[in-house]
């Protein structure tokens, strides 16, 4: 069936170039609602053992080198999957009037990407990954660059190289992995490092973490790497951005979580601090960028940076805690930001600019769409009741088991993202109406098209908010087996006997194995 | 040996396609100035040519060595014969309907272009270095002259007049490196060069043996547009008619390559330590200039030219790697490259309209608005350029660069790849002009495309897509055809 779901968009792709231009949006909208349904099935079997894999299929795709089509699906990457298929239909209606012209190729352009997305969060071969990695780039490309904004071809291009380069280094290192283990199949690799076959060297092992951990960081996007969001997302249509914040930087954060931590436990656990350092510079540095926007797009462009911030401090801080947060907050900025990049291109749509000085008290002219911004708003902020506050204040709080001043520097994160954003809603929604902006929203408060696409995340946000452990157990309990997988194989080299040149950092692993095991006891 | 004079039939076999292509090309220029109906020879040639494939398959039947060790058949060979005999039969299927709007179109075309073939199979199944020779210079007088055949053409004559005084250059190189060999080990064959190369007894100064092969290695490098003798293949690439530039990118190419490849690894095998820090070195080069230039071009053909530089560096790591791996990834990269790079001049030829007016990037705007088709066929084919998954571009760059890592050239294997992300920069500019710009004055009016340029289009649109799903198809081929090393 996981077979079904991933392929199904690459059919929808080829049929909807074939549709007439003018039902390519219909056909599009009810293909992409079936393939929702059908990806609600696959939720059942996967909670009922989160913690392995889950519509495994394993078939050999090409003989030399021995490279599989092996897919699978876990509690880590099941939820990432259905907000894909969740959000596309969303997607698609958000761009029912916007998209003007060659409708059929953004539609089919929206489906494909969509089956880039969902290969890159089921493969287990690493070869297949980077081919999903790499198909998701192309559709991408084309929606910024065919129905972006005045500088979409420089944000195409831009987006494109950056990635490009991150992930040609990530297919050496996954090139060496395959010459040293004789396969790309992923969960083999696993097997034969925590059995000892596979050992690497700290010598191997560094660079080649830091060649996953670029590509993933440039994705993600981590200070200093994030130059080509901003562009992306203020020259991407709405859907685009939708698009792109909601799914496709979960590609890096996913990668760090799947590859990083069980492949390369060791150097991942040196790295961290100046990774953590690096997102902690992330969170407060996209916060106050924001802070000075006078974009609304991007504005949100650079929250995401700031919250994403979050996403890899809980990810290197090797604790259960900050873990499960991290993972949750991949799902909530899907939804909360992808909210966000929604109403922003309502916003367009009627006043056709994204300066913030252009608007000014709307909320009376369109009191619906002011209402539902506000509730966006204060679920980004991390309101309690709502997503992001569960996420944010697991990573905190698991950050603060593993060392204190992490937490404290993340939580001025949260404190200036409600400043950014509260000053956004009081500089657009409130305030007096100038008689050019009144005109333009008059009677044109949110339709029932809009309803149907913003509704569904108000109630996800509330949703996740208020009962978050459903979403939360099988996640909790994948991050436990990475984790432990993870653990394994620190535990391994440090019974091995250890080289001399590296007495400090083994004793800083040691140390932070113990602290994740008593987190473990604890909970 | 009297009995020897007249060769066996199983001689004449595994020389076969070449005599095949040798009397029809014959036959044409005579038959020239017999006929009013030019169409005739697209017909004959193309029969022609589907035969020698026949005839190519009939000799891997009884592979071995031939006239007196010239000539060797074997899966190497046989696999380089039916790729430049693909190559021309794309060149054929494109060049009919150029030349009729030219009004070119002649019987020496299709002669010249049958010649050039011969040479290139000559070059595929040389085991002597006379041979080798022989071969080159065959494949290069015909393409010399294709290049100029337009001859009312300034920019043709151009080209011509440049490839021609700058490859007799370089053959003389080979050539002399040839004499070098012969002096050192009295052999211009290449197993015996190997032979007395590897034995002990040997004791003439291996700098010597290292000139030889350098020397050898201009000639090749010119061959392939290597750095640092590629200057000519942006001049030439561009002056060129358009089908002759996809053939001379794709067949002469992989001809010289094949051959390079049985010289360097059969021959200079036991010195291979000598050679093969060269071979990096110069493959590093060629890629960081090729896709460095290309990146300031805005004439496509021109930029083809570049980007054609920068593969043959690609092809290089994989030379550089000194393995069997590594020749299969060679194999398999220029097979898929014919498809690719005949396909995108395909569809240059086609835009380029009469006198190819339209050869600038800028002329390509809109195009996905006017030929939806054609503008996905070049995005497919651009793509599997930059090497993006699902192409036959992807596959050949990463078995190449895993041949390499497999040989330790990391530091290659990182700069390579980081320089096929520059090339996706060029390759991008092509598709955003296609499909994020409104119609221009050369887009707008624009007839149908034939049928044959439609159909080579689509033949290697789907070669490529193919490969780039199943590459197993061609690798293995590759791989049970590979040249072994040390033989």
């Amino acid at each position: 069936m996981l077979d079904l779901v991933l392929f199904l968009p690459l059919i929808g792709f080829l049929l909807a170039l074939l549709v007439p231009a003018e039902k390519a949006k219909y056909f599009a909208l009810i293909f992409s609602l079936v393939l929702f349904v059908i990806s609600l099935g696959l939720i059942g079997p996967v909670l009922a053992n989160p913690g392995e894999y889950s519509f495994v299929t394993d078939t050999p795709w090409i003989s030399t080198p021995n490279i599989r089509y092996h897919i699978g699906l876990d509690g880590l990457s099941l939820w990432l999957v259905i907000l894909t298929t969740f959000l596309t239909p969303l997607a698609i209606l958000i761009s029912w009037n916007y998209i003007g012209h060659r409708m059929k190729e953004y539609y089919a352009f929206l489906i494909l990407l969509e089956f880039g997305v969902i290969g890159v969060f089921v493969s287990l071969d690493l070869f297949l990954y980077y081919v999903f990695w790499e198909v998701g780039l192309v559709p991408m490309y084309f929606l910024i660059g065919i129905w972006g904004h005045d500088r979409r071809i420089y944000a195409a291009v831009k987006f494109f190289l950056y990635t490009m380069v991150g992930s040609v280094l990530m297919l050496v290192a996954i090139i060496y992995l395959y010459l040293k283990s004789g396969t790309f199949d992923y969960t083999v690799i696993l097997q034969q490092m925590a059995s000892g076959q596979l050992k690497l060297t700290p010598e191997e092992a560094l660079p080649l973490f830091l060649a996953f951990f670029v590509a993933f960081a440039i994705k993600v996007p981590l200070f200093p790497l994030h130059t080509w969001l901003p562009d992306a997302h203020v020259e991407a249509p709405t859907a685009g951005s939708v698009m792109l914040a909601s799914v496709m930087l979960k590609m890096g954060t996913y990668g760090l979580v799947r590859y990083c931590l069980p492949l390369f436990p060791n150097a991942a656990r040196e790295c961290a601090p100046w990774i953590v350092g690096l997102a902690i510079i992330g969170i407060v540095y996209g916060a106050l960028v924001a802070l000075v926007q006078p974009n609304m797009k991007k504005l949100v462009a650079y929250s995401s940076v700031s919250h994403l911030g979050f996403v890899v401090l809980g990810v290197f801080s090797f604790n259960q805690l900050a873990l499960d947060g991290a993972v949750y907050q991949m799902l909530n900025h899907g939804v909360s930001t992808g909210a966000l990049f929604m109403l922003v291109g309502m916003m367009y749509e009627r006043r056709h600019s994204l300066e913030i000085k252009d608007y000014g008290g709307v909320a009376t002219q369109v009191p619906h769409l002011a209402t539902v911004f506000l509730i966006t708003t204060l679920a980004s902020v991390g309101l309690p009741l709502l997503n992001n506050f569960v996420g944010e204040l697991l990573v905190l709080q698991g950050a603060a088991m593993v060392n204190i001043s992490w937490a404290v520097f993340a939580a001025i994160g949260v404190i200036l993202s409600a400043c950014y954003m509260l000053w956004l809603y009081q500089r657009v929604f409130l305030g007096r109406t100038s008689h050019d902006t009144a005109h333009h929203f008059e009677g044109q408060d949110l339709k029932t098209r809009e309803w149907v696409a913003i509704l569904p995340l108000l109630a996800l946000m509330v949703w996740m908010g208020v009962a978050p452990m459903g979403f939360l157990t099988p996640i909790s309990v994948a991050d436990n087996k990475t984790l432990q997988q993870s653990k394994l194989n620190v535990e391994l080299k440090v019974t091995a006997p250890a080289p001399p040149a590296l007495p400090v950092s083994a004793g800083t692993t040691v140390q932070v194995a113990q602290t994740a095991a008593g987190v473990n006891n604890a909970r | 040996m009297p009995a020897n004079l007249w060769p066996s039939s199983t001689d004449l076999l595994r020389f076969g396609p070449e005599i095949l292509l040798t009397l029809v090309g014959t036959l044409m220029m005579v038959l020239e100035p017999l006929l009013d109906n030019k169409r005739v020879f697209r017909t004959l040639s193309l029969v022609t040519l589907l035969g020698a494939i026949g005839v190519t398959m009939a000799a891997h039947g009884v592979p071995g060595l031939s006239y007196a060790n010239m000539i060797i058949v074997d899966g190497f060979a046989t696999f380089f014969r039916l790729l430049v005999l693909g190559v021309a039969i794309l060149t054929v299927l494109l060049s009919g309907d150029y030349l009729e709007k030219e009004g070119h179109e002649t019987g020496e075309f299709y002669a010249l272009l049958l010649f050039s073939v011969v040479g290139q199979g000559i070059m595929a199944c040389a085991n002597e270095l006379i041979m080798v020779f022989v071969g080159i210079e065959i494949s290069s007088i015909a393409s010399y002259i294709l290049t100029g055949y337009l001859r009312d053409d300034k920019r043709n004559n151009e080209a011509a007049m440049k490839y021609f005084l700058l490859g007799s250059f370089a053959t003389a190189f080979l050539l002399y490196g040839v004499a070098w060999i012969y002096g050192l080990t009295g052999s211009t064959n290449l197993n015996d060069i190997r032979t007395v190369l590897s034995s002990p007894n040997f004791t003439n100064s291996a700098s010597l043996v290292g000139m030889s092969a350098a020397l050898m290695f201009v000639g090749f490098a010119f061959k392939v547009s290597a750095a640092p003798f590629q200057s000519w293949a942006p001049d030439v690439y561009q002056g060129a008619p358009s089908p002759v530039s996809a053939f001379m990118s794709a067949g002469p190419k992989a001809a010289a390559f094949a051959v390079f490849i049985r010289v360097f690894l059969t021959a200079y095998g036991p010195i291979s330590d000598t050679w093969v820090p060269l071979v990096a070195i110069a493959a590093l080069a060629t890629m960081t200039i090729g896709n460095f230039a290309a990146l300031r071009q805005t004439n496509v053909k021109r930029l083809l030219a570049y980007s054609s530089i920068a593969h043959a560096g690609y092809v290089l790591v994989a030379i550089a790697a000194h393995s069997t791996v590594g020749t299969q990834a060679v194999m398999f990269y220029l097979a898929s490259y014919v498809f690719m790079n005949v396909g995108a001049f395909a569809v240059v030829t086609f835009f380029a309209r009469k006198g190819e007016q339209y050869v600038n990037i800028d002329d390509l705007s809109g195009l996905a608005v006017r030929q939806p088709a054609m503008a996905a066929m070049l995005t497919i084919f651009m793509l599997s350029l930059i090497g993006v998954p699902l192409t036959a571009g992807f596959f050949g760059k990463f078995y190449i660069f895993k041949a390499a890592l497999d040989s330790n050239l990391v530091w290659l294997t990182i700069l390579g790849l980081l320089n096929s992300a520059v090339a996706a920069y060029y390759y991008l500019r092509i598709l955003v002009v296609m499909y994020m710009r409104e119609p221009g004055v050369a887009t707008n009016n624009m007839d149908e495309a034939p049928f044959a340029l439609r159909l080579t289009v689509w033949a290697s649109a789907l070669a490529t897509l193919v490969l780039g799903v199943m590459p197993g198809l061609l690798l293995d081929v590759a791989g049970r055809w590979v040249l072994a090393l040390g033989r």
